[in-house]
């Protein structure tokens, strides 16, 4: 095996009679020079094989074979004249027929068909989305009426997790996007020499719009994207029919903790991003000469409790959105590592763009109520 | 490094010399010495929990030894440096207890990856050799079906077909008949030995099936749980008849054989 010189492979097919006589001679070897064809490769498997001349082989060969003397109405393979360790592998492979329904068929590829499932998909989503939110809404009707059961730690470890733990993240941002505002704010303003007004711009822009747009769209990120992987995961680990077959409503189980911890903890997240913000505008503020008192007081003139009321108000809707999303295609996740990837990136594109709809809807509807 | 009286020993393909393995203080086995012969079909038995799958990831390289060497064809395997590591696993061919096939990829993607990565095969071979291995494990058509498509005894196949891409030197196979019905688990027993006498692959197996464990096995390790050392290495058709070890009797008995072990006429 280590001295003999390699041989080129060869494979020579011939008629003998009515008989087709295949001839394989050489050393296959992967990474050695490919193989000769001598012959027309006849429509049917051989009859007898030649191998006095083959030398070492590996899969190669049998590959070779397979591909070429497989016929799609399977039938007797004749491996006569093979060696013996060379016909055990053959017979093994051509022991299961082809299965030729399984191979893909040519998927119809024609405009309309593709509109028609386009059409199809999105009212069969549309239809999901309602039946979510039917089975959220029953959910928490049993959860008022004292009649829905889930695990008061896990609720706790979950308010944890979107609450405390967002902190960080949540300070950061919005204490950059106060920073931001007041600088660009103050760009403009000070042409009039309107510098004050800047706290004026800050507060009312966070309050109803920065503060709570913000913290939703990190929560989105961050908790959405975890409620969709961790219960795409356990669809996908069949953790979900275990709650089933216990007779524990996954519902109420997974989707009403989770809801519930958002709206209780978004509204308060909101609140701390909102003085955050304003404490970022402050910063430049006192940089370019309005005195952190002037900027307060500004501050608590302009600011009025309805304006602040609207942005947590606001920010219920969005942990809505952002833990029914989550769930939703956690739940509806399909039994892979490649589908809860798949999960978490919907549900996030589908709760960021929510929040920003229905915020857009909102300031249309506060605008019309001169709110 | 190597001590005199090991050279012998270490002409063997896997040689296994005073293993311990452990998560960090909880010691799983201790003191495990055998030595694996080319072409044998090697088979890790014990009960549930025992530190079957542990020991194969040892094997494998995917977790440490706490103590002790593992030797492949003499070259120490646990002492080797990350590159040579690798010039060690390149001969390895593992399947996972579940398959482990990449889920984002079909059937053939998942089986030609590494043959597209480490030969420098042209596309039409590799779709060949692809159809070849699938066929072995009698998959022949499902080239194009994803993982989460077809169902687990199925995976497990596919996963089997991957191992086999690169046609390596020594194939570790995870409980490869959990999971099958009985025919397909016969199937599988046939390819192994077949593997094994035209390939001439050295298969290490990982199983608690009795009916695979006589089938195909010719050398075994028995691990004791009670002892938390190896019970019994040997021919399981022997050992089960033969063992000084009742638990090795019971376990390859099924719990029916009497207590004392009958003698060897010979």
């Amino acid at each position: 095996m280590f001295a003999s010189p390699e041989v080129n492979p060869r494979a020579q097919w011939s008629l003998d009679g009515g008989r087709v006589l295949l001839e394989l001679s050489g050393d296959w070897l992967r990474g050695g020079p490919e193989p000769e064809v001598i012959g027309e490769v006849p429509g049917r498997a051989p009859d007898a094989y030649l191998t006095t001349g083959l030398g070492d082989f590996d899969s190669t060969l049998p590959a070779f074979l397979l591909a070429r003397i497989r016929n799609e109405n399977g039938g007797e393979y004749l491996l006569q004249g093979l060696p013996p360790n060379l016909h055990g592998l053959m017979e093994l492979a051509l022991a299961v027929p082809e299965e030729i329904e399984a191979r893909g068929k040519p998927a119809d590829t024609s405009d309309i068909s593709k509109l028609g499932a386009l059409a199809i998909n999105t009212w069969a989503s549309a239809l999901s989305v309602a039946e979510f939110t039917g089975q959220s809404i029953l959910s928490l009707g049993r959860f008022f009426t004292g009649r829905a059961h889930f695990r008061r730690s896990e609720f706790w470890l979950i308010v944890q997790q979107c609450g405390a733990e967002a902190l960080p993240i949540v300070t950061l941002i919005s204490f950059l996007i106060g920073l931001i505002l007041a600088f660009v704010g103050n760009e403009q303003l000070a042409n009039f020499g309107a510098s004050l007004y800047v706290a004026d711009l800050v507060g009312i822009a966070m309050v109803r719009e920065m503060g709570v747009v913000m913290t939703a769209i990190i929560m989105s990120g961050r908790t959405g994207a975890a409620f969709a992987a961790h219960i795409g995961s356990m669809k996908a680990n069949q953790e979900i029919d275990a709650l089933r077959t216990f007779g524990f409503d996954p519902f109420d189980f997974l989707v009403l903790p989770r809801m519930l911890a958002l709206v209780l903890m978004l509204p308060l997240l909101t609140m701390y991003a909102n003085i955050i913000g304003i404490l970022g505008g402050m910063l430049v503020g006192s940089s370019v000469g309005i005195p952190p008192v002037l900027y307060w007081n500004e501050i608590l003139t302009v600011v009025s409790l309805d304006n602040a009321f609207l942005g947590v108000f606001k920010s219920v809707f969005f942990g809505i959105i952002i833990a029914m999303s989550g769930c939703m295609y956690g739940m509806n996740a399909g039994n892979s590592s490649a589908a809860v990837g798949n999960a978490t990136t919907r549900a996030v594109v589908a709760s960021i763009t929510a929040i920003i709809i229905l915020d857009s809807a909102f300031a249309a509807i506060f605008t019309i109520l001169d709110i | 490094m190597q001590k005199k009286n090991d050279t012998p020993q270490s002409q063997a393909k896997i040689a296994v010399r005073d293993l311990t393995m452990a998560y960090g203080h909880l010691v799983v086995m201790r003191d495990l010495n055998f030595d694996v012969a080319e072409k044998d079909i090697f088979v890790i038995m014990g009960g549930s929990g025992c530190g079957k799958s542990t020991l194969l990831r040892h094997l494998i390289g995917l977790q440490e030894p706490a103590k002790g060497h593992i030797l492949y064809d003499g070259g120490d395997f646990t002492a080797a440096s990350p590159a040579q590591r690798i010039s060690f696993i390149r001969r390895f061919g593992v399947m996972y207890q579940s398959g482990a096939l990449w889920s984002s990829l079909t059937l053939a993607e998942n089986i030609a990856m590494p043959i597209e990565e480490h030969t420098e095969m042209k596309p039409q071979e590799i779709r060949d050799l692809v159809s070849y291995k699938l066929a072995l494990v009698g998959l022949s058509g499902y080239e194009d079906y994803y993982p989460a498509q077809i169902s687990g005894g199925m995976n497990k196949r596919a996963g089997i077909a991957r191992a086999m891409a690169l046609d390596p030197d020594i194939l570790f196979l995870d409980e490869p008949g959990a999971g099958l019905d009985p025919l397909s688990s016969r199937r599988l027993d046939d390819l192994i030995l077949r593997l094994r006498d035209s390939l001439g692959s050295t298969i290490v197996v990982v199983t608690h099936e009795l009916a695979s464990i006589f089938a195909i096995a010719n050398h075994s390790i028995f691990l004791d749980t009670a002892t938390r050392t190896q019970g019994a290495t040997g021919n399981p058709s022997i050992l089960r008849d033969h063992s000084e070890n009742p638990a090795v009797r019971l376990f390859l008995s099924r719990g029916e054989e009497s207590t004392s072990p009958s003698p060897i006429h010979s």
